[in-house]
């Protein structure tokens, strides 16, 4: 399908292919069985200048917007859907200080993170508080110029590999939703560690692991947008962020895909190969079809975004993600069947990608989540409209 | 330091499919590549930049189509590319190639260092880096795997031999061919592909670099293609079959009996 | 005047044979919507186009393209005053290189084609002793230039006399070893001397009526065969890949001459400074010696696989080679590797262990005699070119193979 690509898209792409297929591809059964963070990889991803694609060129970045990121990020997981986190989970937690940080605190942050010098994570989960935020036990007590962060989050991605943490605390318990803030905590502030590295079923180049308050100072200055907007930051980081989840799935989904026809071809049983079979042909017709449905929606939701900036987009984001991360598991679990028992094996690429897909249908919001989330949106609208 | 690099556009073969049935290369849609030594080449000059400070120059001798392969330089770092293309350069064997790429050096006036990769995956000749530093009367170190030391008057380099490896040291202005060991070679970056794009390639023609009309192209090539063929196909192989003792047993007394062990 | 090639477009019936015959991709086949039976039309890329004449040959039927190849540059030199064939006798460490000896029994047959003396020339330092076992190979005249300054090869010094030398004495062939001193100062003499050069030959013959040398030498890593000629200069330089041609068998009776040359250190351009050498101590045997080669490629999984092959290799006498991918991952180093970024190898037995053959590995190994596949996968390239095809586990094929070359070899004592 043609999108109709910028031709600074289109050295985006070419771009971050030509690092999956160099760089990543040689390295990716080893960062998997290792679980090591693979910090060569996000130097060449920085060397390369893609760190910070979505970035705005003020702050050091090519001001591509969603889609920039999309489309890097749908080229780097067409390969290896667990080192690209290291850049995708950087946009999360990048996203709050775009959205909700002043000039000054954007350009403390931001070129950094555009340059890849340093990563970024966002930290709102905690054990209590999955998908639904308002439960959140982390308290940040004003002291003076300071607030005292006490706390703990879990499973944040690139927690204890990144130094710039975009953290979500109770201002004021007492007013629920509206209480919560959101603030900058650097890597290295007395007062904040980090907790047990996750064991993963995928994703396994990716670090996991919690984030924990005791005592924390940090400067009020830290504190992005105003004391209390803290959900707010949030549910707009996630609109802004889904799109990029949706396009590791989508990427994860495609990989799986290119692998699977290539078997195909290649594959003889009964004299001939699989792919002369029709039960294989239609397989692989239905997986086509769904990877580009969903590469059509999270494009043009990621475009619709682009266009107009600061628009909630809650309900296309959630669209995106959804669609993008079931086809990533179905479309998975077919290039699996197809690769037969190879496909279970670990000399086979398929079944890391299948493990890596079921990620996307969990983090930043649930499958079912998402379709509260589309559900709630389409009763607002119609009540709207009446 | 002023360091020129020569590179050249060869087909890339990386998935380039036999034909079966003749043996031959499957030609249609290759895409036109920078030779893989020149990689080497290239990289070895952006960090010796790095370095010692300075400034880069690629040159190529080819069709108009060949700026794509500069235009890859200038994105990973390179300063300044030339682009020697004229038809009259058309059918150089090494010689008449050596010759052209020499003048444009000459054209280029002060030079320091020339890097060449050790040779073309297409030609695999590894002649045109001797001949051009031949021709500008300037030393030359073949199949350099590192360069040791490298000061404004001279460089200390290793030489891979099939035994091992030689030091040899050399005063500069000097040209060296590299090997694949010498270094690993960067990507280009967006901001350098964006600037690449925009950039201004000078084109140089025979006039340009003062060549003698019976010293280029296929006048000037002492050599001449008396024909093309293909090889001869290998006889297609034998599967030995059998449990892994009689396999290996097979094999052992095939090989013996060709007296080959 | 420039070389002149064109289609004509009458007699063109775009069946796109010659599209297919081009070696250097210069023919594009052009849709022709005007033509009546819309018939595609061949297009030359002029600046592609090496007028090598393959795509004439390729529609000698039709006769749709004809080509007028300008003379080369007609030099002032007569070429009936060069007379000889010669050998490079390379030295290394003191050693006359096994390649030279190989040259010597081909430069012979050209030599007697040609009815003209086959000479050597030795350049080193305290050397003088090799230059009989050159006769005793074939030579009858042995140029030597024998002093301290040619201990190592340089590249500059070793082409300043051998360039002078050239010049003086008028051979009409001089053949090199295709080696990595071959390939370096060949080239730099036949750029002073004006005189084409042939890289890496597999095949020689001459041509009796013009007494021109064929020369016969791969391209596009042996994909494609050209041979090359050059009609109009002398001498005609060849450097000939190690172990092409048969070694020469030494006659201790025969005879020559030895022509120890002077040597004038002070005119003789010699502008490097050799350093040392550092011998590579992972390789015991010599790849590009070596008449067996185990090879071991990404199948190995892992660095330790190269203990095994070590182990056959050394079971076999033969040298450890590998593919790219086992360089890449750091299993071995790039000394070891075979292939278009490695080394040309054309051993008498090759075993590819866990190589699949991609095109780039069967480059620089698939002029070896016997090719010795040991695979998994049954339907890689590797195991279809191979003469003998091993379907399994490396590591369960290898050992039993080394268990039964033992055994062949207990039985010879």
């Amino acid at each position: 399908m043609e999108y109709f690509l910028s031709e600074e898209q289109q050295m985006m792409v070419d771009l971050a292919r030509k690092i999956a297929q160099e760089k990543i591809k040689p390295v990716r059964e080893h960062y998997d069985e290792t679980e090591e963070f693979p910090w060569p990889i996000v130097k060449e991803l920085a060397a390369a200048d893609l760190c910070g694609t979505y970035i705005p060129q003020e702050f050091g970045g090519f001001g591509g917007g969603i889609f920039s990121l999309v489309l890097v990020t749908e080229e780097l997981c067409k390969v290896d859907g667990g080192i690209a986190l290291a850049l995708a989970a950087t946009a999360l937690g990048t996203f709050p200080i775009m959205i909700a940080g002043n000039d000054e605190q954007k350009r403390k942050y931001l070129p950094d993170i555009a340059a890849g010098r340093k990563l970024a994570a966002f930290g709102l989960t905690e054990p209590e508080a999955g998908s639904d935020a308002t439960g959140l036990r982390t308290t940040a007590v004003k002291d003076g110029d300071f607030y005292v962060l006490n706390g703990t989050k879990c499973f944040i991605t690139n927690a204890g590999d990144a130094e710039t943490y975009t953290v979500f605390a109770k201002t004021n318990p007492g007013r629920g939703a509206r209480g919560i803030s959101c603030f900058v905590v650097e890597k290295g502030t007395p007062g904040f560690e980090f907790g047990k590295k996750e064991k993963k079923m995928g994703i396994r180049a990716s670090s996991t692991r919690e984030l924990i308050f005791n005592n924390c100072r940090i400067p009020k200055e830290n504190l992005l947008g105003k004391e209390g907007h803290g959900l707010i930051t949030a549910q707009a980081t996630l609109d802004c962020s889904r799109p990029g989840v949706a396009a590791q799935a989508l990427g994860i989904a495609a990989g799986a895909l290119e692998e699977a026809v290539a078997y195909a071809k290649t594959r003889v049983q009964f004299g001939q190969t699989i792919a002369s079979f029709q039960g294989i042909q239609h397989m692989l017709a239905d997986m086509a079809t769904e990877v580009e449905a969903a590469r059509c929606l999270v494009y043009a939701t990621a475009r619709m975004m682009d266009a107009h900036p600061g628009k909630r987009t809650t309900k296309e984001s959630a669209m995106a993600k959804l669609f993008a991360s079931e086809t990533a598991m179905k479309v998975t679990t077919n290039a699996v069947q197809i690769f037969g028992g190879y496909g279970y094996s670990r000399e086979y690429p398929v079944e890391k990608m299948m493990r890596d897909a079921k990620i996307t249908t969990l983090y930043e919001g649930t499958s079912q989540i998402q379709k509260n989330e589309i559900a709630l949106a389409l009763i607002k609208e119609a009540a709207t409209k009446k | 330091m002023h360091i020129v690099v020569c590179i050249k556009q060869v087909p890339n073969t990386t998935n380039v499919q036999i034909d079966a049935t003749t043996g031959t290369l499957k030609r249609e849609g290759v895409e036109a590549i920078i030779n893989p030594f020149d990689e080497y080449a290239i990289e070895e000059a952006i960090r010796l930049k790095e370095r010692f400070g300075g400034k880069t120059t690629v040159i190529t001798m080819g069709p108009p189509q060949a700026e794509q392969a500069l235009r890859d330089t200038l994105a990973r770092g390179i300063d300044n590319a030339i682009l020697v293309s004229d038809r009259a350069f058309a059918g150089a064997d090494t010689w008449a190639t050596s010759y052209a790429l020499a003048q444009a050096i000459r054209t280029l006036g002060d030079y320091d260092l020339i890097i060449c990769g050790k040779q073309a995956t297409d030609g695999d000749t590894a002649q045109v880096g001797p001949g051009v530093a031949e021709m500008l009367n300037i030393p030359h170190v073949a199949y350099v795997k590192k360069i040791e030391e490298a000061s404004n008057g001279s460089m200390k380099v290793e030489r891979m031999m099939e035994d091992g490896y030689d030091l040899i040291e050399t005063p500069l202005p000097a040209l060296i061919t590299v090997v694949k060991e010498i270094n690993t070679p960067r990507l280009p970056s967006l901001r350098g592909l964006m600037n690449a794009k925009k950039a201004q390639i000078p084109h140089w023609n025979a006039e340009t670099i003062k060549a003698e009309k019976l010293n280029i192209g296929l006048t000037g090539s002492p050599t001449q293609v008396l024909k093309i063929f293909s090889p001869p196909l290998r006889p297609g192989g034998e599967m030995l079959q059998g449990s892994l003792e009689q396999v290996a047993e097979q094999l052992v007394a095939k090989l013996k009996n060709a007296q080959l062990i | 005047m420039s070389n002149q090639i064109a289609v004509s477009a009458d007699k063109c019936i775009g069946c796109g044979l010659c599209f297919k015959a081009c070696p250097f991709n210069a023919i594009s086949m052009a849709e022709r919507p005007t033509h009546p039976r819309k018939l595609k039309l061949a297009v030359i890329d002029m600046h592609t186009c090496t007028f090598c004449g393959a795509c004439v040959d390729s529609c000698k039927n039709i006769g749709a393209i004809t080509m007028i190849k300008d003379a080369p540059a007609v030099l002032d030199t007569d070429l009936s005053a060069y007379r000889g064939v010669w050998v490079y006798a390379e030295q290394r460490h003191g050693e006359i290189s096994p390649v030279v000896y190989e040259l010597l029994n081909e430069g012979a047959v050209l030599a007697r084609k040609l009815s003209v003396p086959l000479s050597a020339v030795l350049i080193g330092d305290n050397i003088e002793a090799k230059a009989q076992d050159l006769i005793h190979h074939g030579a009858d005249k042995v140029y030597l230039f024998d002093a301290p300054l040619f201990i190592e090869f340089q590249d500059d010094s070793y082409s300043d006399v051998l360039s002078h030398l050239i010049v003086e004495e008028k051979p009409e062939i001089v053949l090199m070893g295709a080696t990595n001193i071959g390939r370096s100062f060949a080239s730099r003499v036949a750029a002073r001397i004006r005189t084409g050069l042939t890289a890496d030959c597999t095949a020689l013959d001459i041509d009796p009526t013009t007494r021109n040398l064929m020369q016969t030498r791969p391209a596009f890593g042996g994909n494609i065969m050209a041979t090359i000629l050059s009609p109009r200069h002398r001498p005609q330089m060849s450097t000939v890949r190690h172990k092409v041609f048969k070694p020469a068998v030494k006659d201790s009776s025969r005879t020559g001459t030895i022509i120890k040359k002077g040597v004038n250190t002070a005119t003789i351009v010699n502008r490097t400074k050799f350093l040392g050498f550092i011998k590579d101590t992972t390789a015991k045997v010599n790849l590009s010696d070596a008449d067996i080669i185990v090879s071991g490629g990404r199948g190995l999984g892992k660095t330790e696989g190269f203990t095994l092959i070590d182990e056959l290799a050394e079971a076999l006498g033969g040298a450890v080679g590998s593919s790219r991918a086992a360089v890449d991952a750091g299993w071995i180093p790039y000394s070891h590797q075979v292939g278009q970024t490695g080394r040309t190898v054309s051993p008498k037995i090759y075993f590819a262990c866990g190589i699949s053959g991609q095109i780039q590995h069967q480059v620089g190994m698939g002029s070896s005699e016997i090719i010795v596949a040991i695979n998994k996968d049954p339907s890689c390239p590797m195991m279809k070119m191979a003469t003998f095809a091993i379907e399994g586990d490396l590591y369960e094929v290898i050992p039993w193979i080394i268990k039964e070359i033992k055994k062949a070899r207990g039985c010879q004592i």
